[in-house]
């Protein structure tokens, strides 16, 4: 295979950090190489000096055998270099065609640019519409617009930022036939993910950064996903560890919910039950966007629902706003960590208030008693390992790893009879996120319920007892999570593309 | 009360001259805010462009000139605005506050010694052809170069959002700027320059006022016209078409407030029957609309007619049972053209689905990284 990208010595630095520090390697003609490493080894930061939207302080990039300096990602795009981005780059008021044009140097008139969009996603199978408004798309056909706008400029080099992280399995499917079709015709993938199954999978070969640096190479098909992984975490990888569950007590109760959520975007949850013992940790999976975050705030009391659907240990609830619910013990960690778990620009402190003051007993006729709010903010941050300068420090100067730590901490430790969380560990580094999930599990070992509404479903399956999944607003019924194959899961999440390849699966139970 | 003396040839002259000013800053600042910036400043800028175009104009004794050192005064202060949000990071809303503040004050400043003042005429700009068509010649087609040129800007503005690429990468930019920052558009380029425009026409509009309207320089000329300007932008829904509609109906209900004041007619005696015809009008286009498109939603429509109906008779009403008080009529007058463009925007807004929705990235800070 002859290179088509080659980096040496790229070494860039921010006021503070060194992002990349003399990463060098090499990508051949129709190879799909995986780039690994943890939240803040610099991932993001390469790619975008291959994409020109950052310029490196030293080291070399050579294209086809030429020196590459991309000046601007338009200047990438002329030279090949397309790239789909993890938090998608698209503007949902404007429909596909148009998102499409904006990526495109020259684009074609819109009328011509509608018809390849169709012939394209026709011949790579993937079915996209281009008159419709975007912000009426799923995740799924969102990325597809981002591939599309990429693959229309016939690229050498498609960058792909974890591209997997909001599809269901069937999608991944379609995705990796997609990615398998473009290499075979000599497109070089740089492929960035976390999920190492996924590169075992797909890969054919895989460079590893911890810190900047540049810490290995492998192959992918023949190295374990656990070597993979302490190879980017640079330690040894610890997972959780459960013991036998007992079944206790009912806790929390949903009986026939019907809710219709104030933002008119929202999900209507329709005709939703579910049951949570003590010691159990309930999974609900599905993909963004079906009701999760209405769920959460029906949970939480934030949104009321009818009386007689919530109730905690028999006791009737639905009415109740977040801090009656704190009382009684059922607290919850909503799924965006800034702006909504934690106000922003107000400090560690102040953000341990704001929860914690009822069931910790932090105030004192209206007066809030800062020193013990203080040693029980040092105490979530000694014991979840949050790493902050002090306690006084905003919640927004913490990476999202951190800030993520101390809001399930802060939880966590306030003793709860029910937490439900909302995507514990989205964006997490391998290693916080395996203690945020060990932090659950203790929880729910010292008798406590769980409640994890998650995306991500080998977390979900390495956590959870019973699992279930939400599809417009749909609540299946929750199922033991061991022995639960993938296209049981698949069905449960229920995504729109599934019909065509399960019904081939052979032994599909009902 | 004469309510004969009003020529309909004459009203609908002075709507449009009325109506100019209007339209020109609130089409500037419809451009501004689709690229995602909020400008609190169009009073400021707008009086900046009045006196500025007064000064260059009574200076080179060219009203064309005057327009020109309109545009350009106005886009100078709209670049402090510019500097202190898009370089310096500075909220939005408080700077565009503050720069209302410095306009009217340095306007006040510039102006002193061109108080008493008259301008150069501005001549009149007949359409041939046109011009001599009966009723609408003389009501439509015998203004000043001006008025022509907000209605082609209008069209212009229009066809630049909807068909070219400049308008879809400043439709992109307001809609969310990390996506376009990562597709490599220069977010900061194009706001700049979109408030740099919105500068520009409110710097024409407030010139037309005090070199056209008017024309004579006074303190505080503008008298909230760039106020109206920002509202109507919002409830036109950002859209061209709208923005055009709602500054002609504001300049339409001013227009009939000083003809009737000037016939001493009580507004309360035309208005009941004025919102009722709105109600005939309105049901006739929504038919219409209806048949084209082959879709009519009869019940909102009979319902919206209804109220345009309703509040004829209440309004009829309160003449009769006031006698037609000259108090109330005064506080009607000067607040009808006010009240009833916003009440009017709001039923079309409220009635669009989901169109009403502004540039999502409206007011907010940009910072690359």
């Amino acid at each position: 295979m002859t290179e088509l990208l080659k980096l040496q010595g790229l070494t860039k630095a921010y006021p503070g950090v060194i992002a990349n520090d003399d990463v060098g390697f090499s990508i051949a003609k129709g190879e799909v190489h995986a780039l690994l490493g943890e939240n803040g080894a610099g991932k993001s930061t390469l790619v975008k000096m291959i994409y020109g939207l950052t310029k490196p302080d030293s080291g070399t990039m050579t294209l086809h055998g030429e020196t590459y300096v991309p000046t601007s990602p338009q200047a990438a795009r002329a030279a090949g270099v397309a790239m789909v981005f993890q938090h998608f780059s698209l503007f949902e008021a404007l429909n596909v065609a148009e998102n499409v044009a904006l990526g495109m140097e020259n684009p074609p008139k819109m009328k011509d640019l509608a018809k390849s969009i169709r012939d394209v996603s026709q011949a790579y199978g993937l079915p996209l519409d281009p008159d419709r408004t975007v912000g009426d798309l799923s995740a799924g056909e969102r990325q597809r617009v981002e591939i599309i706008r990429c693959l229309l400029q016939d690229p050498k080099l498609l960058i792909m930022d974890e591209p997997t992280s909001v599809l269901t399995p069937q999608e991944v499917e379609i995705l990796f036939k997609t990615l398998r079709q473009l290499q075979s015709e000599g497109t070089s993938i740089l492929y960035i993910s976390h999920k190492l199954e996924e590169i075992r999978s797909l890969c054919d070969g895989a460079t590893i950064l911890r810190l900047g640096k540049v810490v290995g190479t492998c192959d992918p098909r023949t190295t374990s996903a656990r070597d993979m992984a302490e190879l980017m975490v640079g330690e040894t990888l610890h997972i959780p560890t459960r013991d036998a569950k007992t079944s206790g007590a009912e806790l929390l109760a949903i009986k026939d919910l019907n809710y219709a959520p104030k933002n008119p975007f929202g999900t209507r949850l329709k005709n939703l039950s579910l049951t949570v013992h003590a010691g159990e940790v309930l999974g609900i999976g599905g993909v963004a966007g079906n009701g999760q975050d209405e769920l959460l705030s029906v949970l939480s009391g934030e949104a009321r629902a009818q009386t007689g659907t919530v109730t905690l240990e028999g006791k009737e609830i639905s009415k109740l706003g977040p801090n009656a619910r704190r009382a009684l013990g059922l607290l919850a960690a909503p799924e965006e960590r800034l702006g909504h778990a934690a106000a922003p620009n107000m400090s560690l402190i102040e953000n341990t208030a704001l929860t914690a003051i009822i069931r910790k007993d932090l105030s004192k006729n209206s007066f809030i008693n800062w020193t013990k709010t203080e040693n029980f903010a040092n105490d979530i941050i000694a014991t979840f390992d949050v790493r902050t300068p002090s306690a006084t420090a905003a919640a927004r100067s913490l990476s999202g790893g951190n800030l993520q730590k101390f809001v399930i901490g802060r939880e966590v430790m306030q003793d709860p009879k029910v937490l439900v969380v909302n995507q514990p560990t989205w964006g997490v580094d391998a290693s916080a996120a395996a203690s945020i999930r060990q932090a659950l599990l203790d929880l729910a070992a010292g008798g406590a319920a769980v409640i994890c509404i998650s995306q991500d479903l080998d977390e979900l399956m390495e956590i959870s007892d019973h699992f279930a999944a939400l599809n417009e607003g749909r609540l299946s019924t929750p199922r033991a999570a061991k022995g639960l194959s993938i296209d049981e899961i698949g069905l449960m999440m229920g995504g729109s593309d599934t019909a065509s390849n399960t019904q081939t699966t052979e032994g599909v139970p009902a | 009360m004469d309510l004969g003396s009003i020529s309909l040839v004459a009203f609908f002259a002075s709507l449009m001259v009325a109506s100019t000013p209007i339209l020109l800053a609130a089409l500037g600042e419809m451009i501004t805010e689709r690229a995602g910036v909020l400008n609190l400043g169009v009073e400021g800028m707008m009086i900046i462009g009045a006196i500025c175009g007064f000064a260059v104009a009574v200076e080179s004794g060219s009203a064309v000139m005057g327009f020109i050192g309109a545009a350009v005064g106005g886009a100078l202060l709209s670049m402090l605005f510019a500097l202190l949000t898009q370089f310096l990071y500075a909220t939005q809303v408080p700077s565009g506050l503050a720069l209302t503040l410095v306009g009217v004050g340095l306007a006040s400043f510039i102006g002193q010694p061109y108080v008493g003042e008259s301008p150069p005429a501005v001549a009149k700009m007949a359409i041939p052809v046109l011009e001599h068509i009966p009723f609408f010649g003389p009501a439509m087609f015998q203004h000043d170069a001006m008025v022509y040129i907000s209605i082609l800007l209008t069209i212009a503005i229009w066809a630049f959002l909807k068909f070219t690429r400049g308008g879809l990468i400043l439709r992109a930019v307001g809609e969310n700027h990390d996506a376009a920052h990562a597709l490599g558009y220069k977010v900061r380029l194009v706001r700049v320059m979109a408030i740099g425009f919105g500068g520009a026409l409110a710097g024409l509009g407030g010139a037309y006022i005090s070199l056209i309207r008017v024309p004579q320089w006074t303190d505080g000329i503008t008298a909230g016209i760039g106020w109206i300007a920002l509202a109507i932008v919002v409830f036109a829904s950002w859209k061209p078409g709208r923005v055009l509609f709602g500054a002609y109906l504001f300049g339409g209900l001013t227009a009939l407030q000083l003809n009737l004041q000037a016939a001493n007619v009580p507004l309360l005696l035309v208005l009941p029957y004025l919102v009722m015809l709105s109600g005939v009008i309105f049901l006739a286009i929504a038919v219409a609309a209806g048949s084209w498109k082959k879709t009519l939603d009869v019940k909102p429509t009979l319902k919206t007619f209804a109220q345009f109906i309703g509040t004829g008779l209440v309004l009829l009403l309160i003449g009769v049972l006031t006698n037609y008080a000259s108090g109330l009529d005064l506080l009607l007058l000067s607040s009808a053209p006010f009240v009833a463009t916003i009440v009017v925007l709001v039923v079309i807004s409220a009635r669009s689905k989901g169109a009403s929705n502004g540039p999502a990235m409206l007011g907010k800070i940009f910072q690359a990284h």
